[in-house]
């Protein structure tokens, strides 16, 4: 056992606790770090009186600096809206036909366009818009339209959807379900007409018998081709472009079970201009007419 | 006996020590926590924010269940970009029947709190059972098992009443009618007319398509009600919340 330190002359003071015989030196604190502790609450002080924070009897005290979040945003929205307001205004205004001659506009519209697609569009139609064939997202790349390909009625189409229950302008048709409606060779006989009209392989002895059931049943809104109707967005059926698979067994089921394609509507979510933006973007694609 | 010599009986003494310190937090505590609850500027009331519905309840549950909170927020930021990509920023009252809230943490997909309605019913089915098939890029695994759990909707009317302990005003009617409304939500030839008087704006139909009720009709029933409850063409937000 070594003698215990004892206190040598010059030593600073000790705080006067006393265990054991063990004191402790009271060292003052390094000075940088005290005043860094004063300006931590002096700048505290400022900052509750610059900027929203005691809470009083109903409200908490404003701050003079009348900081809010929702104030920043709004004054944010609308910087953005004011840059882009001469351009929207000249898109809202201009014929829809007339988007693609303009060069501004065109430009406009390839990249706002693309913008919104992307945002709002690709999780079904894909990131390029080719669609997710067989699960009745249609490819908007090429020139084979269930609802018609110029710029109005990809206009139309994009603005109130299709087949939807939250907007009463919404393109609409329905197929109906044959499955009780005709009877089973009935149906293997039409499916092999289908496969026939797209050129694909197919029993010819029952797709002879299933032509009269076709246009019987189907002709109305297929057409006696097979070619469709694009005011019932009934699709060509005598092309290899499919929505729901050109199979025996995807044909046999949308026949018995009929298929029902829905897309929101966006004029409640996009703005006029920015529906306009991506309606000259689709058409702009390669299909449109 | 000054200050310090006072001090010193706390200093010597550990359980006192502990119970003052807890004290001296607690000052904190009410300074922060309190005010939350009576000031009139942290709550906001909107027109249009309800209860959910029975079905909406379970699906939401399943919504817990599986973790998607881990990958998803539903919280959308007062920041521009957010507000353009995900619609209106997220108001208090909108979560204000949440037991627990569902803001989240992580957003590995996207926030969710404005997806109803965003997309189809179909479309929440395929990318359900396969995200892949719908969104190549997609890293959220699979949940088409949930398609095929069937549920009869016993357990809702308890896990109302549980909410209704914590807070959310489910009335007597609505618990009695629980097992009821559940089953009339997914059945578009039923007589809804008495869900849609206790939850205006519930929507109805067989959300996943197919016959019965599963939990994907019930996720699926929740998912397309979130953010549809606020009519953002008429509220007017006051800058001072
Ligand atoms: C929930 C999925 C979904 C979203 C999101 C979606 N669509 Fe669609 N869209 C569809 C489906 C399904 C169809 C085919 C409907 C049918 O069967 O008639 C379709 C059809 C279309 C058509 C008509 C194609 C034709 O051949 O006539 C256009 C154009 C279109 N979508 C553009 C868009 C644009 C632009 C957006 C983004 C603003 C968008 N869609 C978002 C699902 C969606
Ligand atoms: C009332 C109009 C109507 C009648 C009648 C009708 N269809 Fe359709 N058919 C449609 C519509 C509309 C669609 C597109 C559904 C969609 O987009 O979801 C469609 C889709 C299809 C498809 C899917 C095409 C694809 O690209 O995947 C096939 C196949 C088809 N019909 C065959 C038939 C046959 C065969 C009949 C007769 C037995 C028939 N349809 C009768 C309206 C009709
Ligand atoms: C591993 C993380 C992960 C988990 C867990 C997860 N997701 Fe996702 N989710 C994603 C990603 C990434 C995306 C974006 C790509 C896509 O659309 O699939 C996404 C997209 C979505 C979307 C589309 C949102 C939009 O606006 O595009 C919905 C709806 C969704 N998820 C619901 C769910 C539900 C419901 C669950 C729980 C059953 C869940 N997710 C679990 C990662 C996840």
């Amino acid at each position: 056992m070594t003698d215990k330190p004892t206190k040598k002359p010059g030593d600073v003071e000790t705080t006067g606790h006393s265990w054991d015989g063990i004191e402790e030196f009271n060292n003052p604190l390094p000075r940088w770090w005290l005043w860094t502790f004063y300006a931590t609450i002096f700048w505290g002080v400022l900052y509750t009186i610059a900027y929203p924070a005691w809470p009083l009897i109903s409200g908490a005290t404003p701050g003079v600096l009348g900081y809010s979040t929702r104030a920043e945003v709004a004054a944010d929205i609308t910087r953005f809206e004011e840059l882009n307001a001469p351009i929207e205004a000249k898109l809202e205004a201009a014929d829809l036909t007339a988007i693609s001659a303009d060069a501004e506009l065109a430009n406009y519209t390839q990249n706002a366009g693309a913008a919104v697609f992307k945002t709002w569009c690709a999780q079904c139609h894909g990131a390029g818009a080719a669609g997710v064939q067989g699960q009745g997202y249609p490819n908007l790349l090429d020139d084979d339209w269930l609802w018609g390909g110029s710029i109005e009625d990809i206009h139309l189409t994009i603005s109130h959807g299709i087949r939807n229950e939250e907007d009463p302008d919404a393109r609409y048709s329905e197929m109906p379900a044959f499955g009780e409606l005709l009877a089973e060779e009935e149906i293997a006989g039409v499916v092999q007409y289908v496969r026939q009209i797209s050129g694909q392989e197919a029993d010819a002895a029952l797709a002879t018998a299933g032509e009269t059931v076709f246009l019987d049943n189907c002709a109305a809104c297929h057409a006696d081709d097979g070619t469709g109707d694009r005011f019932q967005g009934a699709p060509n059926l005598t092309d290899a472009i499919w929505l729901y698979g050109g199979s025996v067994d995807d044909i046999t089921y949308t026949v018995e079970n009929a298929r029902f394609g829905v897309m929101p509507s966006w004029t409640s979510r996009l703005s006029e201009a920015e529906i306009r933006a991506v309606a000259a973007y689709v058409h702009g694609l390669g299909g449109g007419e | 006996m000054g200050i310090l010599d006072k001090h010193k009986v706390l200093e010597k003494n550990a359980t006192l020590l502990l119970v003052f310190s807890f004290l001296v937090v607690t000052v904190g505590g009410i300074v922060e926590i309190a005010p939350l609850f009576y000031l009139e500027n942290t709550i906001e009331e909107v027109e249009g924010v309800r209860p959910y519905s029975p079905l909406e309840l379970t699906g939401r549950d399943v919504y817990i269940r599986e973790g998607c909170y881990v990958c998803h927020s539903q919280m959308i930021r007062p920041m521009r970009d957010e507000v353009e990509r995900y619609g209106h920023y997220s108001l208090a009252a909108e979560s204000m029947y949440d037991h627990p809230f569902q803001w989240g943490s992580k957003r590995t997909g996207p926030d969710l709190a404005r997806v109803g309605g965003r997309y189809s019913d179909e479309w929440h089915v395929d990318h359900l059972r396969d995200p892949q098939s719908v969104v190549p890029e997609s890293v959220m695994p699979k949940y088409g098992f949930l398609e095929d759990k069937l549920i009869e909707g016993e357990y809702v009317q308890d896990l109302m009443k549980t909410h209704a302990l914590v807070g959310v005003p489910y009335t007597d009617e609505m618990i009695e009618n629980a097992a009821a409304d559940f089953k009339v939500q997914v059945d578009p030839w039923g007589d809804y007319d008495g869900l849609v008087e206790r939850y205006p704006g519930a929507q109805v139909r067989n959300f996943d398509g197919q016959p019965g009720i599963s939990e994907a009709d019930a996720l699926i029933a929740y998912l397309q009600m979130l953010g549809t409850l606020v009519d953002f063409s008429t509220f007017e937000p006051v800058a001072s919340r």
